[in-house]
């Protein structure tokens, strides 16, 4: 076991040792490190200002992601190299084309979001190999940066046209020795951060995983921390001894086998996005809205399932889907449906020393019968005041089987049971579906909060199932105003 | 002797008045470099200092112990009310902001002590170990709650002409209505931010993410008992300040002076993203009551509002905030017998402060879906409606152009922008092929609003409306310019600079933009009320020229001219047949003794006001933009999103097309979020549960229509003798915004075939939306 831990930071090496593994990133650079390029704005992952890239060996090659600073704990940063703001510009001080880009198109006015905006279009154009972005993908790439004052146009301009800058002469040479740094990072190692009352463990094998949480069972397990960096950052929590996923090897494992889908829990949205949008379109739509670029980039859907919020996106979508939960104690496994796993508020089946291993979904025969519902103030980056999940089957015009699950509408993510009985064994039938709504009051009575009101919750809830019965018949086009099949903005949004 | 090269002699000046300038510190801002208040590098010794806040809205505090915080470890002191060497106080005009609450609070969020420690952890920390008891009291928390109670701040305010009650009453038609609207948070993406270093002596220097560096020198001497002379404030830019930055920053300045002297050690406020939204006021939320009486064509011959604004616990700047409400309640429409009452309520919620328009929009909102209402009743597209009420045109023989505070409207030009406006965004043929596009779409309904903006520009509180600046050049020939104005991100200093550069016929790269500091230019007003460019550029244009003159009288007695005939080129001067390098002209000036030094100084003419009888030219002209927006909804779930803006605004003649043309889709989209998404929460206790970007929801990238397109008004020129015939750009275009919430209201209408007038409440949130649909459908079913 390692006493300390070591990452890059813009290519030189640091070592962290005898501090408090919760020590953010954001403050390590701005407090400890005097890089006050990088800024904060909210510290809580909403508003981008503290954007970094974070960069690390998949299978052999660098893959470079933004992310929230202000809620990534320092430890969590082993083996992997971190650019900032400061390390954009190439040498003798030329701007990297996305700062060159910003500046030509007036990006940026009082500048205070401007180096995170910044930090998103640098790892979008490192993603995309120098390319500029469509405006769907700009907007997708940038919905975790707020920008108060220019009102996006010339920053979705800079976007655009970052492209058709010279690339830059140093990024060759730097990317090559960010590889080799890299390389030389590897090794398989627990790492431990520790200072007088706090303890964090990165082990590197799912066996040593389970041992120390077996030692430990009163530990945080931290996976993307875009739950738990918040606990610090605004709870201002004293976590006293955290084991983390995000190095544990296998761990953020996606495959298919089996006409099943199985996503290890430490994968993150960005992981699995794209072969969830192959195998259930409507949760890949999901996905894309669950937070912004920086925040899918981080958190794991394991992560968001043992949150247990009644709130969080995806259990009602697993929910719908029939998914199970594989939980782990040690070497032994346990298996149970995923509804099952959410007993009350803040209450999950979960023993002590046992963690969520993986995730596994049944493959759909008709994969866009299953729809997703995210209703919120905001379209992107906003938690949902209600999140409907559809999954109902038809044979000969006669509902078969029908699993409806909501988030926002209880203490807990939850089906809408007596809805389904009213749906099933009749005629799937617009007048069946308003017949069914009556219902919902005997599986729901919702809360009012500052997201909404149970009545909107309620009556919204309901109408969803009118539009999911419409889209049964009627193109995306005639029932949705942004995201997949959408074109009431030209057409383009995410076809 | 001259270290910088010979200013280029081309024909034109790089950075001249009315030419595309980036902003000075672009370059800064994607590469991290510009430096706010908390990138200032400190000694290690620097103190972090948090701010303990009420958790009751009204109470009696019986006790208060701080002890224990006081031993917490890394705390270097507490501070609480009895710590305050001078008044305890940072109101800006009526003495009711305590820096720290005596004995009573009267909101949440109101502050209670400060505690200064080695880090802003451990002062957190250490705070929570106060023992505080509340005894509470009544607390009105919304405006019909203190209506109800009469909670008032001063008696309700009224401005009037002729005879509304009988005009309306004896209208062919007549209409009335509540309508709620919420407030804002102002959301600068820096928060309130402070750092005090303490000097010999009485002295302190504070740097201040402030607005008004003048008003945080004059509170921190209040505070501390010292004299204004030994107090520096400087700020060199905000991370966006729309407004937030004009009293907010008393507050944590003030705390960190004193902790400043009393440590001796550097002392920093930074409120955390929670802390400020809770701490610092918001745009005022209003319930606004109206009763029109109309003619056949929509003509309006009475109205009649009764404004009620939350303003809080104290006064704050919610008199002159409420005023500019009653001031705008007219819009761009001419209301021959009118009466206006305000109400201010005194609410125990944190003290409503100035925002980006500063109460003039919530008087516009409701005079603009006033007009959609009659619209609606009449069956008339709401364009011909407002076209029957504009004021007269600027030069039209009339008496349509007296507004509710008799002031004549000198300078309308609103008929001309919304006709072009019309044409350009093909207004009529789009409205109805949306009308015939709805019959065929049953869930997602779209809808299309023009409205048109007028905004007064000045203080309406007219001695405000000076300003000062201070010109060196150096004897290389660089310049330095430094001005009362604070740059927030509006491009204020670069504009300014163009004026300077334009004056002295060289590039602009020559003139050093420097931080603002109390210690330059004295007395200065806010930066706010569109006002920066007006009067910082007047001021330094009055410096520039006072530098000019004497070096045109010097190159005269030098080389025997007359003054006339001297010419400022790009880059030289042009004396009698010789031309003379600028540098080499500047330098043989500081040769000969010749002051190379100046102040400006403005005071915007024409202006008066007279409050007891609500009368006089609160406003030296008057601004104007319009803009068309189209929105879709979601009937079955009340989602929306705008699809298309187009805007034409007068800049009169723009000294920086390209800032400006940032500040109108800033502001539009500020706006629009404004009546949209951003929705202030309270519970019933006085606790805001939206305090951070989790829960408020300002505009992000994709709510940005895919579609905008914006024009500055060719024809535009300031009818007064403004900057360069310049007009002021900070404000009006969030004003342009309105016309999202009406296209709103177009699309919720198509629901009942537009047989229903849909009434929304602003923010129109998914809810507001839905609930409005069902209301509809319900009606017509
Ligand atoms: C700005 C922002 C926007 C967001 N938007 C959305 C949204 O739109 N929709 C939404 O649903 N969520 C949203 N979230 C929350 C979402 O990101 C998290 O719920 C995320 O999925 C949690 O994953 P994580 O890896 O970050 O978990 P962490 O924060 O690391 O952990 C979360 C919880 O899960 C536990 N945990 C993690 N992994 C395991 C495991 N393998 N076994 C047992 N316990 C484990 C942790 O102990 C902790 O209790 C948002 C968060 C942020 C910061
Ligand atoms: S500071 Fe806002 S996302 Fe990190
Ligand atoms: S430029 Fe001010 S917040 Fe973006």
């Amino acid at each position: 076991m390692r006493d300390h831990g070591t990452f890059l930071l813009n290519g030189e090496r640091h070592e962290i040792r005898d501090m408090s593994p919760t020590t953010t990133l954001l403050n390590y650079l701005r407090e400890d490190q005097k890089l006050t390029g990088t800024k904060e704005g909210c510290a809580e992952g909403d508003c981008g200002a503290c954007t970094v890239v974070v960069s690390e060996l998949v299978d052999g090659a660098v893959q470079h992601r933004a992310v929230n600073a202000c809620i990534q704990f320092l430890p969590m940063l082993e083996g992997k190299s971190v650019t900032t703001v400061e390390r954009l510009r190439g040498p003798g001080g030329t701007l990297h084309p996305c700062q060159q880009a910003l500046v030509d198109t007036h990006g940026s006015q009082c500048g205070f979001c401007t180096p995170g905006f910044a930090m998103s279009l640098f790892a979008a154009y490192e993603d995309r190999q120098g390319k500029g972005l469509d405006r769907d993908t700009a907007n997708d790439v940038l919905a975790g940066n707020l920008c108060r004052c220019t009102g996006y146009g010339p920053i979705i301009t800079a976007a655009e046209t970052m492209g058709d800058l010279p690339a830059p002469q140093w990024g060759e040479d730097r990317a090559a020795r960010e590889l080799r740094a890299l390389e030389a990072l590897c090794h398989t190692d627990t790492v431990k951060v520790a200072s007088t009352d706090q303890q964090f463990f990165a082990p590197a094998t799912l066996g040593e995983f389970a041992e120390l949480f077996a030692e430990f069972p009163d530990a945080t397990i931290v996976a993307g921390a875009t739950d738990v960096g918040l606990w610090v950052t605004k709870r201002h929590m004293h976590l006293k001894t955290i084991i983390y996923t995000g190095r544990v090897q296998g761990f953020a494992h996606i495959a298919v086998s089996d006409n099943t889908l199985t996503i290890g829990a430490g994968a993150t949205y960005s992981d699995a996005i794209q072969t969830l949008a192959e195998h259930f379109p409507d949760l890949g739509e999901l996905v894309r809205r669950i937070g912004s670029t920086q925040v899918r980039n981080a958190g794991t859907i394991g992560g968001n399932i043992a949150n247990g919020s009644p709130i969080g996106d995806c259990p009602p979508a697993l929910i719908a889907l029939n998914a199970t939960l594989v939980l782990r104690t040690g070497d032994a496994q346990r298996r149970i449906p995923l509804e099952d796993f959410f007993v009350d508020y803040g209450v999950q089946d979960r023993k002590p020393g046992e963690f969520v291993e993986a995730i596994e979904v049944p493959l759909l025969e008709n994969p866009d019968q299953f729809r997703c519902y995210k209703l919120t103030k905001r379209f992107d980056q906003d938690i949902s005041a209600v999140c409907g999940c559809f999954h109902v089957t038809v044979d000969d015009g006669q509902v078969s089987s029908a699993r409806i699950a909501y988030g926002g509408m209880a203490a807990t993510p939850k089906r809408a049971s007596a809805v389904e009985a009213a749906l099933v064994g009749k005629a799937w039938t617009m007048e069946t579906c308003e017949a069914a709504l009556s219902k919902f009051s005997e599986d729901f009575s919702p809360m009012t909060d500052m997201r909404a009101s149970s009545d909107y919750r309620m009556r919204s809830a309901q109408n969803l199932l009118i539009k999911y019965f419409v889209e049964g018949t009627e193109p995306l086009s005639t029932t949705r105003l942004v995201g997949r099949g959408s074109t009431i903005a030209g057409g383009a949004n995410h076809a | 002797m001259l270290d910088i090269p010979a200013a280029k002699s081309t024909e034109t000046i790089a950075g001249a008045v009315h030419s595309d300038h980036r902003h000075d510190s672009g370059h800064k801002h994607v590469s991290g470099e510009a430096i706010y208040v908390d990138d200032i590098p400190t000694p290690d010794n620097c103190l972090n200092i948090y701010i303990a806040m009420s958790t009751h809205a009204h109470a009696k505090v019986t006790h208060m112990d701080v002890s224990a915080v006081r031993h917490a470890p890394g705390v270097a002191v507490v501070l609480t009310a009895t710590d305050v060497p001078g008044e305890n106080d940072v109101s800006p005009v009526n003495g009711d902001d305590p820096v720290f609450a005596d004995g009573e609070v009267l909101c949440v969020g109101q502050s209670l002590f400060a505690v200064a420690a080695d880090t802003i952890q451990q002062a957190r920390a250490a705070a929570t170990l106060a023992t505080i008891t509340y005894e509470d009291l009544p607390a009105y928390i919304t405006i019909d709650e203190a209506m109800e109670a009469g909670s008032l701040l001063e008696e309700p305010y009224t401005m009037a002409r002729g005879d509304a009650a009988s005009a309306i009453d004896g209208a062919a038609h007549s209409l009335s209505g509540r309508f709620y609207l919420g407030g804002q948070e102002h959301f600068y993406l820096e928060g309130q931010a402070a750092l005090a270093i303490p000097g010999e002596d009485d002295d302190v220097l504070v740097y201040s993410s402030t607005q008004h560096p003048s008003e945080v020198q004059h509170t921190v001497g209040k505070v501390l008992g010292i004299p204004n002379n030994a107090v520096t404030v400087e700020i060199r830019r905000m991370g966006g300040g729309f407004g937030g930055k004009e009293t907010s920053g008393n507050l944590p300045a003030a705390a960190a002076a004193l902790v400043a002297k009393k440590t001796n050690r550097p002392a920093k406020v930074c409120y955390d993203r929670d802390d400020d939204m809770v701490i610092t006021g918001k745009r005022h939320d209003f319930r606004i009551d109206y009763r029109v009486g109309y003619d056949d064509d929509g003509g309006i011959t009475g109205i009649e509002y009764d404004q009620a604004a939350r303003c809080g616990m104290s006064y704050d700047l919610s008199m002159a905030i409420c005023d500019r409400a009653m001031f705008h309640a007219d819009n761009t429409y001419y209301l021959p017998h009118v009466r206006i009452t305000s109400y201010r309520c005194l609410t125990h919620t944190v003290s409503s402060c100035a925002f980006r328009g500063f109460g003039g929009p919530q008087g516009m909102v409701a005079m603009e879906r006033v007009i959609d209402e009659i619209a609606h009743t009449l069956g008339k597209d709401p364009l011909d409606v407002r076209r029957v009420n504009y004021y007269a045109a600027a030069d039209e023989e009339s008496i349509r152009n007296v507004t509710p505070y008799h002031m004549t409207v000198e300078d309308c030009v609103i008929d001309e922008i919304v006709q072009e406006l019309t044409a350009s965004s093909s207004y009529t043929a789009r409205r109805s092929e949306i009308r015939e596009w709805n019959k065929g779409s049953p869930i997602i309904k779209r809808g299309l609003a023009l409205s048109p903006v007028k905004f007064g520009i000045s203080f309406t509180t007219s001695f405000l409306n000076q300003a000062g600046a201070l010109v060196h050049i150096y004897h290389d020939g660089s310049i330095h310019l430094n001005h009362g104005g604070t740059e927030m991100g509006q491009g204020l200093f670069v504009k300014v600079a163009q004026v300077a550069a334009e004056v002295f016929q060289v590039d602009i790269d020559r003139v050093k933009i420097t931080a603002t500091n109390t210690a330059k230019v004295p007395n200065t007003s806010a930066t706010a009320a569109s006002s920066g460019s007006d009067m910082n550029g007047m001021a330094t244009l009055n410096a520039c020229e006072t530098i000019k003159q004497r070096l045109m009288e010097f190159a005269a007695s030098q080389h025997q001219v007359s003054v006339d005939d001297i010419e400022f080129l790009p880059g030289r001067v042009r004396v009698g047949a010789e031309e003379i390098p600028f540098n080499k002209l500047v330098h043989d000036a500081y040769m000969a003794r010749i002051s190379l030094s100046a102040t400006g100084f403005y005071a915007t003419p024409k202006i008066h006001w007279d409050r007891a009888s609500a009368s006089g030219r609160p406003f030296y002209y008057f601004a104007y933009g319009a803009a068309v927006t189209e929105v879709a909804i979601d009937t079955l779930t009340g989602e929306n999103r705008i699809l298309r803006v187009d805007i034409l605004h007068d800049v009169g003649q723009s000294l920086n097309p390209v800032i400006d043309l940032g500040q109108i889709e800033g502001g539009y989209v500020q706006g629009a979020g404004w009546l949209t998404t951003e929705e202030l929460w309270w519970d019933d206790e006085g606790h805001l549960k939206t305090h951070a970007p989790s829960t408020y929801k300002i505009p992000a990238c994709s709510d940005r229509a895919p579609d905008m397109r914006i024009g500055l008004w060719e024809k535009g020129r300031n009818r007064e003798d403004t900057i360069y015939r310049s007009k002021a750009v900070g404000e009006p275009p969030l004003m342009l915004g309105i016309s999202a919430f009406l296209a709103l209201s177009d699309a919720v209408a198509s629901v009942a075939d537009y047989k229903t007038y849909p009434a929304l409440h602003a923010p129109a949130t998914p809810e507001c939306i839905l609930m409005a649909v069902e209301r509809l459908k319900g009606g017509s079913s």
